[in-house]
């Protein structure tokens, strides 16, 4: 092959290029290019019209200096004009500055597009092949307006020669991903699926790509595919090493072609088609046995394209899931890789292996691997290749293996890298939580996180602990036990302070019988690490130590004592100082009964997901694919754990319903601060006006309003409405007002508004829902000049939904100001799934007369979705999964609005769940999914929405887990359109 | 930035060890401060790798499947669930094309003929995805042009 000269036919160019390489500096740089720039302006502007050789050597000039990092504003209509040059190396250059620019200067597209027009019709196919590239390169929306409709046509004509064919299906696959809308389907698309059998494997290289993109959106009008790549690929791997001359590569047969094959086969399930199926499966076995054959080269290129393939029919046979027989043989050539001296390929056997652990075909085949794993956990020198050995010790976990898992990991967290560390900890934390036989393990594993890496220990790890040793009374004593021995150590990490003093501070009186752990030395142990730690670990130590004064009374005058000291009362943090005061002051005037109703034990945390596994998936990100996100492994999970956890309100085994949709809640974010505090509390117990500010929050709301938004149990509850009974029960409201269910009907996808007005008052909403939890803000105006009396309203529970839904209010002043607004705060909790919304019922009186009124509030089931994504595929599975006549439900009905398809999307996107592009063949229909989150249980939703615009009627589709719900979301949502 | 559309490449960069860049080639629409940025993210996350070390790196969303020939990294940006060693041998598959093309290329060919370089790209890789891969009509077609005026 002749080599290509340097510059080679624009000299200038060369002696520029040399130029800025000789600059010493970077003044010098700016100088020689501004030089230049002066020079080229100067030809562009000249009277002497430039010659094509010209024009492109300085437009070549430019785009140099540009690809230099330097701004380019002229120059433009030059590199336009080369285009229309009948010279090849002149158009070239036009469209490589055109290519490279257009990012910086869309205007220019306008201007080419005529050009690429004639390029196109040129039938001069290097012409046709650079005005191609440029489309391709650009892949503008105007461009895709433009062309969109003439690249099919070139795609499929007979005329078009190969190397024009590969262009335009990469160009229009380009188009499609950047505007599918501008892609017509049509007669085309068959003839697009046959070019799999062309002669030329360029162009069967180029059309699999179009093909496995066109295919994910329209999966039937391109399964005819399948049969096509699977001959296809049956004819490459069957062949002979030298069978395919220029698209062999090191011996193999055509890796990349296979490559893209098999990718596309897993776009799809597998092939009904007995024959093909069975030609498909015998091709997968001939790679497996090719693997196993010697190789035909030492070169890395060699094994490398093969193990390409390899890798790639692993993927498609996990992607089945269906052939045990293929699943142990690719675990077992894995394993085979595991010890490899390619570190490439003992990184990607580590990878893949990750996903066979989640089929329950091979699960256990990759178990057999463990010693390994955990030597390269302990030996390999990259440490993405140790991540991913941790990765898959997570994935193969189950009961069998997790102590030694668990012990091998905390083994390796002493010299993990900083960077994987608080990933490690996360996975320990949620594997000692979910194989946790007995919790004094659990206890004891989570303690060693926080003696070996207690700076990467967050705090979503040591609520968990707090929260599960709050929840299981049969190992809150050990607990106490083993955190006030590992608190003797002599310097030990804040975070164990933290543990222990809120274990100690709860717990305590379980150990205080020993004398050596009576109350006093719990408490002189816990105060001798207090003046080392930070300001929040200290504010929670005089938590404890208010709650010490109520479980030990003998340890009251030393622990007043402290709190009396100057360097506590008056302390420069105002959280501290409030804290010592506060908690002085209650054990001074506060009675032993007042005392201990305050300071009694945490109530049991509402079950939840658990937050550690919501910060591990969003430290992953969404599928991550590890095992515990997956439902398959969950379902088989659960019963395993389900020995272990025979009550399903303390550990975060989702219920078998999550696993519906195969994804956990992400986690509330903090909740905002509650609005009810210490000071409301003080107030209470001192029955002093209600007028008194608020202090600071509860020693137990600080660590609440961290994880949890509020909930009736939580000690909230204390600061509620204390007279709950007072409500009126529904026979003495009246029944809601006539609009009332039109008014609901406004609030079903949106959260916001006015609910109610008339000449009196006005009633806004505000509100924020997250999982089983809802805040809600209510507004009540009084319009007139004239004072409200005995204004008072309440929430009313008709029929069962008192044991569905739990709403606390709290009491609003009983006088409403001419002009004024009050608000009125409501904490919801939904229990289990409802069909009716409470009434909220509101009585006053104007002028002395007695007014009231009952509306409907604006809570109902779907407030509490969950929305979450998936893949079309999960989505019909998961669809033929609720296929049972009840799980449905179903509704054709008129429109009542414009169908206007933004304000389509917008609805549903307000109703809950999430809007799944690409899932339904029709681009008109609407796909959902998400999961309703009650307290007792989840119940996933899939729905569907195909609109008719000719007839104006929708077709609205529900499928559930619950019966009743599908039904009632169906009913609320069709009113909306 | 988040990036619609999945399995193909993102860009190639062929970068020498000082961090300059020889290639830049984008198959997502990125603007001129986010391509300063990326460039030099992964001359950082790239250069600091020895040999013993996987040819492939987390990058972002991403991964980036990268070779070292003498002084240059030629490097591939790729979802994450693509085909590691297919784009790994794809690196070197174009290294041969260049080395062919270019007679024993080395770094200032590329800098001197940037823009045949550009070609030699656009003939194997096109919209992201994998074009031609055979070196015997990729250099036919490159001659062919190379003959024209």
């Amino acid at each position: 092959m002749p080599a290509v000269s340097k510059g080679d036919g624009m000299r200038g160019l060369a002696v520029f290029i040399s130029d800025i390489r000789n600059c010493k500096s970077k003044e010098a740089e700016i100088k020689r290019i501004n030089k230049e720039l002066a020079n080229i302006r100067s030809k562009f502007k000249g009277d002497k019209a430039l010659d094509g050789y010209s024009k492109k050597k300085y437009v070549c000039k430019l785009l140099f200096i540009f690809l230099l990092g330097h701004d380019i504003d002229f120059g433009h209509m030059e590199a336009v004009n080369l285009l229309s040059s009948n010279k090849y190396t002149e158009k070239q250059i036009g469209y490589l500055f055109i290519s490279v620019l257009v990012n910086s200067n869309s205007e220019l597209i306008r201007l080419i597009n005529n050009a690429i027009k004639n390029d196109l019709a040129s039938r001069n196919p290097t012409f046709m092949c650079l005005a191609l590239h440029c489309i391709a390169n650009v892949g503008s929306r105007e461009m895709g307006e433009a062309f969109a409709a003439d690249i099919p046509r070139i795609l499929v004509a007979g005329d078009s020669m190969d190397s024009v064919k590969q262009s335009a299906a990469l160009c229009l696959l380009r188009l499609y991903k950047a505007s599918p809308d501008l892609v017509p389907m049509g007669e085309w698309t068959a003839r697009v699926v046959h070019l799999l059998n062309d002669q030329h494997m360029g162009v069967v290289t180029a059309a699999v790509s179009l093909i496995t993109c066109l295919c994910k959106k329209n999966p039937d009008d391109f399964k005819t595919c399948i049969s096509l790549a699977v001959s296809r690929l049956s004819r490459i791997v069957s062949s002979a090493s030298t069978d395919l001359q220029d698209y062999t590569y090191y011996f193999v047969p055509a890796p990349w072609l296979s490559v893209k094959l098999l990718r596309l086969l897993q776009c799809y399930p597998p092939p009904e088609d007995a024959a093909v199926k069975g030609r498909l499966v015998e091709c997968l076995e001939t790679v497996l046995n090719k693997a196993q054959e010697p190789p035909k080269s030492k070169k890395v290129q060699h094994s490398n394209a093969k193990n390409a393939i390899l890798f790639e029919t692993i993927s498609l046979i996990i992607h089945y899931d269906s052939e045990p027989n293929l699943l142990v043989r690719a675990c077992n050539q894995l394993g085979q890789f595991l010890q490899h001296r390619e570190t490439n390929l003992r990184y990607l056997a580590l990878e893949s292996m990750c996903t066979l652990a989640s089929s329950e075909f091979s699960h256990e085949a990759v178990k057999t691997h463990i010693d390994t794993v955990i030597n390269a956990l302990k030996t390999e020198r990259d440490v993405s290749v140790r991540q991913r050995a941790a990765d898959l010790l997570y994935a193969m976990c189950d009961r069998s293996n997790a102590k030694q898992i668990v012990s091998e990991m905390l083994r390796y967290l002493e010299t993990a890298d900083y960077a994987i560390r608080e990933e490690i900890v996360l996975k320990v934390a949620i594997l000692a939580e979910k194989y946790a036989v007995d919790y004094s393990w659990y206890v004891d594993t989570i303690l060693n996180l926080i003696r070996i890496a207690g700076d990467y220990v967050s705090e979503e790890v040591w609520y968990r602990v707090l929260q599960i040793v709050t929840n299981r009374d049969d190992v809150q004593g050990y607990a106490a036990k083993t955190v006030f021995e590992a608190l003797q150590a002599p310097a030990c990490h804040e975070n164990m302070v933290k543990v222990g003093g809120y274990i100690l501070g709860e717990f305590g009186n379980l150990i205080a019988g020993d004398p050596r752990s009576s109350p006093p030395v719990q408490f002189s142990l816990l105060h001798s690490k207090f003046h080392l730690c930070s300001v929040a670990t200290r504010a929670l130590l005089l938590s404890t130590y208010i709650k010490f004064i109520n479980l030990f009374p003998e340890t009251k005058a030393t622990i007043q004592g402290v709190l009396r000291a100057g360097s506590q009362l008056r302390n420069a943090d105002v959280e501290l100082q409030q804290r010592a005061v506060e908690y002085l002051t209650l054990s001074s005037v506060a009675s032993t009964d007042v005392l201990a109703t305050v300071l009694e034990e945490m109530p049991p945390f509402p079950e939840r997901e658990s937050s550690i596994l919501a910060k591990l998936k969003r430290k992953k990100g969404p599928g991550a694919g590890s095992a515990l996100d997956d439902g398959r492994r969950d379902a088989s999970s659960n019963d395993i754990n389900g020995g272990v956890e025979p009550t399903p309100s303390t550990v975060s085994t989702p219920s078998p319903s999550a696993d519906l949709l195969g994804l956990r809640a992400a986690p509330p974010p903090a909740a905002p601060p509650a609005p009810a505090s210490a000071g409301n509390l003080l107030v209470d117990v001192f029955d002093g006006p209600a007028a008194q500010p608020s202090l600071g929050a509860t020693p137990e709301e600080a660590f609440l309003s961290e994880l949890e938004p509020p909930a009736p149990e939580s000690p909230m509850a204390l600061l509620a409405d204390p007279a709950p009974a007072a409500d009126p029960g529904p026979e003495d409201i009246g029944p809601p007002i006539p609009e009332a269910d039109e008014l609901l009907n406004k609030f079903v996808c949106k959260n916001n508004g006015v609910l109610f007005e008339n000449q009196l008052l006005q009633i806004g909403v505000k509100s924020e829902f997250r999982q089983n939890l809802g805040r809600m803000y209510l507004f009540y105006g009084n319009k007139t000049s004239v004072q409200f009396q005995n204004f008072s309203p309440t929430v009313v529970h008709p029929g069962d939904l008192q044991t569905q839904l739990a709403v606390q209010t709290k009491r609003v002043a009983a006088q409403v100001d001419g002009g004024a607004q009050v608000q009125q705060v409501l904490n919801i909790e939904c229990l289990r799934d409802f069909l009716t919304p409470p009434l909220l019922s509101v009585r006053f009186r104007y002028g002395g007369a007695p007014q009231s009124l009952t509306l409907k509030l604006p809570v109902t089931i779907n407030k509490f979705f969950q929305p979450t994504e998936m893949a079309a595929q999960d989505f019909f599975q998961r669809w033929k999964q609720l296929s049972l006549p009840q799980q449905e439900a179903q509704k054709i009905f008129k429109a009542n609005h414009p169908m206007d398809a933004e304000v389509t999307k917008a609805k549903l996107l307000g109703f809950g769940s999430a809007l799944l592009d690409n899932v339904d063949p029709n681009p008109e229909n609407f796909v959902g999914a998400g999961i309703i989150q009650t307290k007792a249980l989840q119940v996933g939703c899939l729905l569907r929405l195909e609109p008719n615009a000719q007839a104006q009627m929708y077709r609205l589709t529900l499928r559930t887990s619950k019966e009743p719900v599908s039904r009632h979301l169906c009913e609320l949502l069709a009113q909306q359109f | 930035k988040k990036l619609a559309g999945r399995g193909s490449i993102r860009f190639i960069l062929i970068q020498n060890r000082a961090g300059k860049t020889r290639l830049a080639k984008w198959y997502m629409q990125f603007d001129d401060d986010e391509k300063q940025k990326l460039i030099e993210e992964v001359h950082a996350v790239v250069t600091v790798r020895d040999a013993k070390h996987t040819n492939f790196v987390e990058f972002r969303n991403f991964k980036i499947i990268y070779r070292r020939y003498a002084g240059l990294y030629f490097c591939i940006c790729v979802d994450v669930n693509d085909n590691n060693l297919a784009y790994l041998e794809a690196i070197h598959n174009f290294v041969e094309v260049l080395n062919e093309y270019f007679h024993n290329v080395c770094e200032l060919d590329l800098v001197f003929n940037f823009y045949k370089v550009y070609t030699v790209v656009d003939e194997m890789f096109l919209a992201g995805e994998i074009r031609e891969t055979s070196q015997t009509k990729v250099l036919k077609q490159l001659l062919m042009l190379q003959s024209l005026e």
